[in-house]
Parts: structure tokens; sequence; C-alpha cells
């Protein structure tokens, strides 16, 4: 099954990623954009899925300074699909 | 006394670790594959980029073959310490408590700070009286100790007022366990361990476990 974690770091937990992102949004002219945290997204097959807050727990969060949330779901073939199908449009608007 | 220094895949501090070691006994390189401690009476877990640091600093080489005899032998009131990425890893390890988070400035950081002293009865610090000054080079980019409820007799060194370079919880630099056997540090005090480099002050970490060992 595939399987989707989601890990963030810890509210309460400064998190200078966060804000540098943040300010460069601002910088864009991104007005309006507030509370940005930056993770990470692990994808795996597990055949026992039962088991991933158990590697959770043990190896893919430090749940001391992160939080995670398991996503299950069919896997992330139609988002993967829309990204790619909108990389050649982004990929134009960097080289124009 | 004699020394075991760690060596992951992507330490690049141990050379340093050993030969600071070497100057209160002897001390010989311990491959990550192995189980076997060789006999040593103490182990330093040296600074780098274990395994790559892939995932979070320290999570993966946590899990290494050696650092399971690490883990049983600290358990046995073995004298352990780590320095920068091998606190990390003792983090990691639970051997000792808190976590490393990204420096508040997001940058590396490489310069001279001064450390308090603030526990002397720890088995790397036996060689220091409260309040000592040691000053000591950092360098690192995750070296933000978080560790909410630490007790205090748990702080073993503090960075000097107003050097504290990551934004550490209450300028704590090192740590130690509640049986005080095993300690973590930022800062490196292998890279002073000669006048020739500024400060020897790094060395009285190795003399403290070299002249007064664990009772």
């Amino acid at each position: 099954m595939r399987v989707r974690i989601l890990i963030r770091p810890k509210q309460g937990i400064l998190d200078p990623q966060g804000q540098a992102v943040e300010q460069a949004l601002h910088a864009l002219g991104f007005e309006g954009v507030h509370e940005v945290h930056v993770g990470r997204l692990i994808e795996l097959d597990a055949d026992d899925a039962s088991r991933v807050p158990e590697m959770c727990e043990r190896l893919l969060a430090n749940p001391l300074i992160e939080d995670y949330e398991v996503l299950p779901g069919e896997g992330a073939a139609p988002e993967e699909a829309r990204a790619r199908a909108a990389l050649p449009e982004a990929e134009a608007r960097r080289a124009a | 006394m004699r020394f075991g220094v760690v060596r992951f895949p992507g330490s690049c501090d141990e050379v340093d670790a050993l030969l600071a070691c070497r100057r209160f006994g002897d001390a010989q390189l311990l491959w990550h594959k192995e189980r076997d401690l060789a006999d040593v009476d103490a182990v330093v877990v040296p600074g780098g980029f274990s395994y790559g640091d892939y995932l979070r600093a320290g999570a993966i080489a946590r899990f290494s073959p050696l650092m399971e005899s690490v883990i049983e032998f600290a358990r046995e009131g073995g004298p352990v310490l780590g320095i920068c990425n091998g606190f990390q890893v003792l983090c990691e390890a639970g051997l000792l408590p808190g976590a490393l988070l990204p420096n508040r400035s997001l940058r590396f950081v490489c310069r001279q700070v001064d450390l308090v002293v603030e526990n002397p009865d720890t088995a790397f610090t036996r060689a220091c009286a409260e309040g000592d000054v040691l000053s000591v080079p950092v360098k690192h980019t995750t070296g933000r100790y978080h560790a909410p409820g630490i007790p205090e007799e748990q702080v073993v060194l503090r960075y000097a007022p107003g050097q504290n370079p990551n934004g550490a919880q209450d300028d704590i630099a090192g740590v130690c366990s509640a049986e005080g056997n095993v300690v973590g540090l930022m800062p490196h005090p292998e890279h002073a361990v000669d006048p020739l480099t500024g400060s020897a002050d790094g060395a009285r970490l190795f003399e403290s476990v070299a002249v007064a060992p664990v009772a």
C-alpha cells in the first residue's frame, strides 16, 4: 500500500526555515501569507501499513521536535501526473 | 586508558579526536559495521556527517551495528563522549535528553566560543571546576539544543553570556545523562588540545576521563 507521511516541525518550536520562506514570499509581493512552515514528505510502499506509525516513532520522525501524520491513499500518481504536465509550462516561463 | 573513536561513513573529525585521546592514553578507531568495542575504556563519537545526515542529523547512524554496542556500553556505565554530530547521534539514540535543531540563523557557524563549566561531576568534566571557562571552537549548522524541562544538573556546559552561536535553549552547549557517564556537546574540544591552535582547553575533557576514571 502506498503511504505518505507528512512530517513538520512541532508547534511552538522556532522554525527559521519557515520564516525565511515567508520573508521571501513577501519580498516577491505575495502579501497576506503567514505561518509558513517547512516540513518534508516521505512516500513509501508498505506491505503492512499498520506498521507505519512505529516506523515514524523509531526513525522517520523525532517526536520530540516533529509531528507526523500518516496519509493513506492510492498513491501520488494523479498529483504527480499533474505536476509533470505543468512542468513544461513552468520551464517555458523560466526560459522566457 | 584506552579510548575507542567511532568512525561512520561521513565522519570527519575522528582523526583529531584520536590525536586528542592519545595525549592521555591509547586510542583506536572503531568501524561502524563492527559490534566489538575492542575492550576500550571510553568511547568518543566524533563530529562529521554520519550516513550523510540523511533524514535528520544522526538519525540513521544511531542504528548502526557499532552504536548498538555503544548504547549497551553506556547503559552499563561506560563513559561516552559525543561531539557535534556525535552529540546528535547520542540524542537520537536516547542516551542523552533533547534534540538538535537548525541554527536560528540558518547559517553555518564557525568560531571560537567560551564555555562555562556548569557541572564538573561528569566523566568528562572531572578535571574542571564549576565556573571554569574553556575556549573551544564551534562549527555546525544544526546545533540549536532543545530539551524542554531538562534537569539543571544535566546541563554540563553553557556558552558564555552573549556567545550563544545557534539559539540553543538557555545557552546550553553540552549535557550529560542522569548518571553523568554520557556527555554530549556541540563545540569541538578535540580541535583545542594544543596551544598552537589558540587554546588547549578542550584537552581537559579527555584528561577528565583518563585521570579520573568512572568509579
